[in-house]
């Protein structure tokens, strides 16, 4: 309950009324690093919503996660450009040398893995985002030596 | 007006002391694309630089030219050069450049690009002379990589918030009949007059009103949004301000997608700025006008990029779209009359107010007048940003701009998943709304996906479906089943396990996705498969009668093996091989399991890459009839 408390901080900012939905959950991602059942039912209670309509709209969001995170997030592009460019190839490397889905995590939390749909870099296709760092023009053999640093 | 003449005066003495003075500086692209390019090392060997020979310049981070290929881009003005320009600048360029103009006071122009401005150079050729950039014609894009972003007086002193000021001079009235002879269409893609949808909206009696700026920039393959918010926020932000104007809205939002963080902070930044100035919130520029922008940050839903779908998000609903009429000019975000424009469509407006309607309409053709932002990406040589008149042809696009492709030209993707492949024989074809229509595609929001030889337009058509049908919302059946089903078909089509009529099937259920969904993703989503089934027939029939793919993509019909005779014997393709497919000794030719080999390309790829190997192996598709 603890977690909770502190979290009433962020909802005061925001005015009780259905809008500031998503803005909280976003907040509550940003702290907590996913949603779970604690914050949605503070969220709920603080807008004056039932707990599975907040929990029906965060699920309808691909950027809700309900899921504590890896300390490593590896995301695959696979917008167009990175498709014509066989990014799948490089899901694919990771999926085989992590031993997991997207949407997975190692067991040691250390990685994760996602799909993503564009991340707007397409001259650069095919690009891998690992946390907040961008690497483009990737192949296999380049990919190897980019994973080398969050080992 | 006194405090904006006063800003004006103060903006232009700052952008002149930048330019004018002959004080050393560098300029840095730092949008997302220069980033992903190294752009952040660069910067820290600069500093590296400045400290090691003690010497110093100011460091201008500028956003993006457009001709990502070329980033990192690294420009440097120094007493009597005028600013020049250097591409795919690495750390140690970046050293080398430092120590040459500022150490050694050398004109080192020997590997530039070209200059920036207005101040020729013997020997020099102008950076806007160059192939990708000479057909372009920049108005959105004017200021983009020549400014830095987050500095308020770079964008005044370039006559920026002169459309405001002239805006605010005009009666809404005036404003709305310039947009509408201006013949503005809506730059997000269906290309509806933004004159007439201001005017629905302003005639719509309601004591509140929303404007709201579309930065939910979905389209996989598209960044033209992202660039111009990146590179130039107060752009967008300023016919935020004359749309809210001529519309009579008090309150804004800008509903932008949270993949951009770079542009979600530069909005902040130039929105902080634009609040010291008097140029958002009460009585805007001491006029009676007021408005203020709240940003939203999208929470990753394709379908959100729809209008009605973007106001249910805003409200804290599940973004699902729903049956218009009502159309939002009417009632919106809360049941009030609200206006959806795009980045783009905001961005070219204060550039109407500033320079008239009858110049816009220089640009451009009949119907289709000014400018359109492109990404042009794919199989091409120069990829990158561009902006081109309307009516110019996609050959001209793709071979004078984008420098044609590396293998024989297939065709062009434009408008994302909503749009259609144009084969070669069309490339003649102009860009406008209607022609592209014609041919079975859309003008879009302006992706410009180039495809040759080696890309399988089976498999891109399966792509394009699967990410529809992932991105489908549920709440119509058409879109949320017959995507689906449509899925399943193409992926038969691949796998070579494909039946009888199944073509047929994929046209009907195209047609009928087409004719009944609820909103424009479902109305869209068939177009990649129609229009390919349109051009690339013989694509398909060799999938399914042959069990060939010519672009050697798809995995169940292709084969990896060795050239003996190429091969060196090099062991790299058997360390990288990740199931033990592929054997050999040191020194003598390798061979590959078949049954083994999962297709994963990593023995391909190292045998082309690495310079001890010798390219041999090959990926091939065998006709089997």
């Amino acid at each position: 309950m603890e977690t909770t408390t502190l979290f009433s901080e962020v909802l005061m900012e925001y005015p009780q009324q259905e809008g500031s939905l998503i803005p909280l959950l976003q907040e509550a991602q940003a702290k907590y690093r996913y949603i779970f059942p604690e914050i949605v039912e503070e969220i709920a209670d603080y807008i004056g919503m039932t707990e599975s309509q907040v929990f029906g709209v965060a699920s309808f969001y691909s950027q809700f996660r309900f899921t504590e995170p890896a300390e490593h997030t590896i995301s695959v592009c696979l917008g167009t450009a990175c498709h014509v460019n066989s990014g799948e190839t490089l899901l694919e490397s990771f999926e085989r040398d992590l031993e997991l889905k997207p949407g997975e995590c190692t067991s040691d939390k250390k990685f994760e893995l996602e799909r993503v749909a564009c991340l707007g870099c397409c001259a650069l296709a095919p690009v891998v985002k690992i946390d907040n760092d961008i690497y483009g023009k990737l192949n296999l053999v380049k990919l190897k030596e980019v994973i080398k640093h969050y080992e | 007006m006194n405090n904006f003449v006063k800003l004006k005066k103060q903006s232009t003495k700052k952008w002149d002391a930048l330019v004018n003075s002959g004080e050393a500086a560098i300029y840095l692209g730092m949008a997302s694309c220069g980033k992903a390019s190294g752009a952040d090392n660069v910067k820290k060997a600069i500093l590296n630089a400045f400290d090691k020979y003690n010497v110093t310049a100011k460091l201008v981070e500028v956003g993006c030219i457009g001709p990502c290929y070329l980033e990192p881009l690294m420009d440097i003005s120094v007493e009597g050069l005028p600013r020049i320009s250097f591409g795919n600048v690495n750390e140690k360029m970046a050293d080398f450049l430092i120590r040459k103009f500022l150490v050694d006071k050398e004109k080192y122009t020997k590997k530039t690009l070209g200059f920036i401005g207005n101040k020729p150079y013997d020997g020099i050729p102008s950076f806007f002379d160059h192939p990708m950039l000479k057909s372009q014609v920049r108005i959105v894009t004017k200021n983009c990589g020549l400014i830095d972003p987050e500095n308020i007086h770079h964008y005044i002193a370039n006559d920026g918030y002169a459309g405001l000021e002239k805006a605010l001079t005009m009666s809404p009235d005036d404003i709305i009949e310039d947009i509408t002879y201006a013949h503005l269409r809506g730059r997000g893609g269906a290309g509806f007059k933004t004159g007439i949808k201001w005017r629905t909206c302003r005639d719509t009696k309601s004591d509140t009103k929303y404007l709201i700026c579309n930065a939910d920039e979905g389209d996989p393959g598209a960044f033209m949004n992202r660039l111009l918010i990146e590179s130039d926020p107060h752009a967008v932000l300023e016919g935020m301000l004359i749309a809210a104007y001529a519309i009579g809205a008090t309150h804004g939002y800008i509903y932008i997608r949270a993949e951009y963080p770079l542009a979600i902070k530069r909005l902040h930044h130039a929105i902080g700025q634009m609040r010291e100035n008097n140029l958002i919130g009460d009585h805007i520029l001491e006029s009676k006008f007021s408005f203020d922008i709240k940003i939203k940050e999208g929470a990753g839903a394709f379908v959100c990029g729809e209008e009605t779908s973007l106001i249910h998000s805003i409200e804290g609903k599940r973004g699902m779209p729903r049956t218009r009429p009502p159309f939002p000019a009417v009632s919106g975000l809360n049941g009030n009359p609200t206006i959806i424009n795009n980045v783009e469509t905001l961005g070219t407006v204060s550039h109407i107010l500033r320079n008239g309607a009858e110049w816009y309409r220089s640009f451009g053709v009949d119907n289709n007048f000014g400018t359109k932002t492109f990404s042009l990406v794919g199989k091409i040589r120069r990829s990158g940003l561009i902006e081109v008149p309307l009516g110019i042809s996609l050959k001209k696009i793709i071979y004078d701009i984008g420098g044609g492709t590396l293998k024989p030209f297939k065709a062009v993707q434009t408008g994302g998943p909503s749009g259609g492949c144009i084969p070669k024989e069309l490339l003649d074809t102009p860009v406008t709304y209607e022609s592209l229509a014609t041919v079975g595609s859309i003008m879009g929001s302006g992706g410009l996906i180039v495809m040759d030889k080696d890309t399988c337009v089976v498999d891109v058509a399966r792509y394009f479906l699967d990410f529809i049908q992932k991105e489908s919302c549920g709440k119509c059946t058409p879109c949320r089943v017959g995507t689906r089903h449509m899925v399943e078909i193409l992926e038969k089509i691949c796998n070579g396990e494909a039946e009888p009529g199944y073509l047929d099937k994929l046209e009907s259920l195209g047609q009928m996705i087409k004719s009944t969904s609820l909103c424009g993703l479902g109305q869209t989503a068939p177009n990649p498969v129609l229009s390919t089934l349109r051009y690339f027939r013989s694509e398909y029939i060799q999938h399914i009668d042959e069990y060939y793919c010519s672009a050697v993509v798809c995995r169940s019909l292709i084969e990896y093996s060795v050239i003996k005779e190429n091969c060196t014997g090099c062991q790299l393709c058997v360390s990288v091989c990740p199931t033990g497919a592929i054997v050999g000794p040191r020194s003598e030719p390798h061979n590959l399991d078949q049954d083994k080999c999962i297709k994963c390309r990593a023995c391909y790829e190292i045998c082309r890459f690495d310079a001890i190997a010798g390219n041999a192996i090959v990926i091939t598709s065998k006709k089997e009839v």
